[in-house]
């Protein structure tokens, strides 16, 4: 649906060189990069606030490299949300109706749909310097959505919140989602794109170094840069179970973990130096013990990754020294131990 | 709590500033003290000085309005813009802040009198400028524009850029941006620099008195009272002149702070 060829960037101090990615209509697509690599000049591109300098956009089909910003309707939530302060809430979400034309009972009506769906109907009057971070917002969702884009961007749409806001944000933003809206979202926290995206696309120094569905960007980084930014090479979905001790279960596995998050689907991620190899069954505080044969084991830039199938496959992170005392080899059984407390859930 | 106290040479400074302040307030109070209420209201009574206050508010105003549509936009342009020799534009609107008045009212004379292509097609439609309401506008214009447009400018700019990106993005056109987003938001600069080159227009001796001694703005009539008939005749008018154009001017500043509140 929206498709970027080779676009070029340069902007003061920031760069965006030969990018390249395809977003399919329905997608949730996350463009996951360190601060200050061009992510938000990106989205300044494909909206037309900024011209590339080379490459080209097309969207269903049709170039619109060159179209006017007002004609695209791209929707885009900037990471400030940019509300006009001398507006009221209202004005400010009926400001793109008005703004096409759209006559005062259209408007109305419109306005108060949105602003029922977004819980934001309470503060409909007030001034956005009066706003929460999480209702500020939950504003800027409703003034982009209200003009019916056709694709939302949205720029680090979590960082201004606070935690409790950021799950409720996210819940809402899998909604809209789910509810047929194509999405683009820019950010550099890897847990929301664990959480959200149907796709992802890292990026790396102003350009798109792999986009793929998030197992495969996360199982198998295309490049040192990318595992290394990743930083994780274990998560998988499943169900918390949430009680005395919670459960996680996933792919016919049941882990402890340590979490206070309240039940229902999600995923967990474990990083390969927090697993454990031992060649007997250990007793240790780790609750989680698995048996498994190494499937795979390579050298990285740290030491020696050991992949273990234990129904599932998972990476442990080992020193040259311990994978050789140990005699670790592929097909060799071994076991793994997981301390709880290393284990992270992020809610889905 | 500490109370601050000021170090000595604060104090030296500020006895400083209370001779210039005096050196302000002095002739202006000297002034008031030394003319009657009689005297003021039978000045008030005088339809000549009636007459002339009337046509120096009037012009100035009008002179401010009129270049505000005008210069207002332009504001905008230089406080978004990037051009070649923005620098010396810059220069250019601030050129009428250095040079002499009178000077500027020789130069403008020589634009709009007769036989000149702006003063043969003021007369064409009936506008005319020397020893006329239009010259009286052109000439307070001339020296106190740069007052609006730079704090237009200085608004404009202050305006976060984003929020127009927002509007555009939301598909407004860049019409609607400027009218609905950029001047809102500058509005409080833009009114003071209006309220500051009404004031200067009202005050403006030199230019106006070289392009039309006639009709007689104030300062026209307080200086021709003044080499006529002596001080006591021109006090007066001008301890009158002085406190309609206070009046105004303390009006307009909580007009314009209100808004501040109310936006708040």
């Amino acid at each position: 649906m929206l498709k970027v060829e080779g676009l070029s960037k340069k902007l003061g101090d920031f760069a965006v060189r030969d990018v390249s990615f395809d977003v399919g209509r329905g997608d949730y697509f996350v463009l996951l990069g360190a601060s200050g690599v061009g992510k938000t000049i990106l989205l300044e591109t494909i909206t037309g606030i900024t011209f590339p300098d080379a490459g080209r956009i097309l969207f269903d089909g049709r170039e619109i490299t060159q179209e006017p910003i007002q004609n695209r309707n791209i929707g885009l939530v900037f990471q400030d949300q940019a509300l006009f302060p001398h507006m009221t809430v209202r004005k400010n979400i009926a400001y793109g109706l008005r703004s096409r034309g759209a006559g005062r009972g259209r408007t109305y009506k419109q306005t108060e749909e949105i602003a029922r769906d977004l819980e934001i109907t309470s503060f409909l009057e007030r001034r956005p310097g009066t706003l929460s971070g999480g209702e500020a917002q939950r504003v800027a969702l409703a003034r982009a959505l209200v003009t019916e884009p056709k694709c939302l961007l949205l720029d680090e749409p979590l960082s201004s919140l606070d935690v409790s806001a950021r799950s409720g944000m996210r819940a809402l933003l899998r909604r809209l989602n789910r509810s047929g809206l194509t999405m683009v979202h820019v950010t550099h926290d890897y847990e929301e794109a664990i959480a959200l995206a149907t796709r992802i696309g890292v990026m790396e120094r102003g350009t798109v170094v792999q986009t793929g569905p998030p197992d495969e960007i996360f199982r198998r980084p295309a490049s040192e840069f990318v595992a290394r930014f990743i930083g994780i090479r274990n998560f998988f979905p499943g169900v918390l179970i949430a009680g005395g001790d919670a459960e996680f279960r996933f792919s016919g596995l049941v882990l402890s973990i340590l979490t206070d998050a309240k039940e229902g689907e999600g995923y967990i991620i474990i990083r390969s130096e927090d697993v454990i190899i031992s060649l007997e069954p250990s007793r240790t505080s780790a609750r989680n013990v698995f048996a498994g044969v190494i499937t795979d084991i390579f050298p990285v830039r740290l030491g020696i990754e050991v992949i273990v199938d234990i129904g599932v496959e998972i990476a442990a992170l080992v020193t040259k020294e311990s994978a050789e005392g140990l005699g670790l080899e592929c097909g060799k059984r071994v076991w793994t131990s997981i301390k709880a407390s290393a284990v992270r859930f992020v809610e889905a | 709590m500490t109370r601050k106290r000021f170090e000595p040479v604060h104090l030296i400074f500020m006895g400083l500033g209370g001779l210039v302040l005096l050196f302000i307030v002095a002739p202006l109070l000297g002034m008031l003290l030394s003319t009657t209420g009689g005297q003021l209201a039978e000045t008030a009574r005088d339809p000549e000085v009636a007459g002339s206050v009337r046509l120096t508010l009037l012009a100035s105003m009008g002179a401010t309005l009129i270049f505000a549509v005008v210069s207002v936009p332009f504001a905008y342009i230089l406080a978004r813009k990037r051009f070649p020799l923005k620098q010396l534009v810059n220069g250019i609107i601030d050129l009428p802040i250095v040079i002499p008045h009178s000077a500027a009212g020789i130069a403008l004379l020589g634009i709009i009198s007769r036989g000149t292509l702006i003063g043969d097609l003021g007369e064409r439609v009936g506008v005319r400028f020397v020893g006329g309401y239009a010259g009286i506008m052109a000439a307070m214009a001339f020296v106190s524009v740069p007052f609006l447009i730079n704090a237009a400018r200085d608004g404009f700019a202050a305006v976060p850029e984003q929020l127009e990106k927002a509007a555009l993005n939301l598909g407004a056109s860049p019409l609607r941006v400027f009218l609905t987003i950029s001047v809102p938001m500058a509005w409080r600069s833009i009114l003071s620099g209006s309220i500051l080159m009404w004031a200067r227009g009202m005050s403006e001796f030199g230019a106006v008195l070289v392009v039309a001694y006639h009709p007689m703005i104030t300062p026209v009539l307080i200086y021709e009272r003044f080499g006529a008939f002596g001080l006591k005749y021109a006090r007066p008018v001008a301890v009158l002149f002085i406190g309609v154009c206070l009046a105004f001017f303390v009006v307009l500043r909580v007009v314009a702070g209100g808004r501040r509140h109310a936006e708040g």
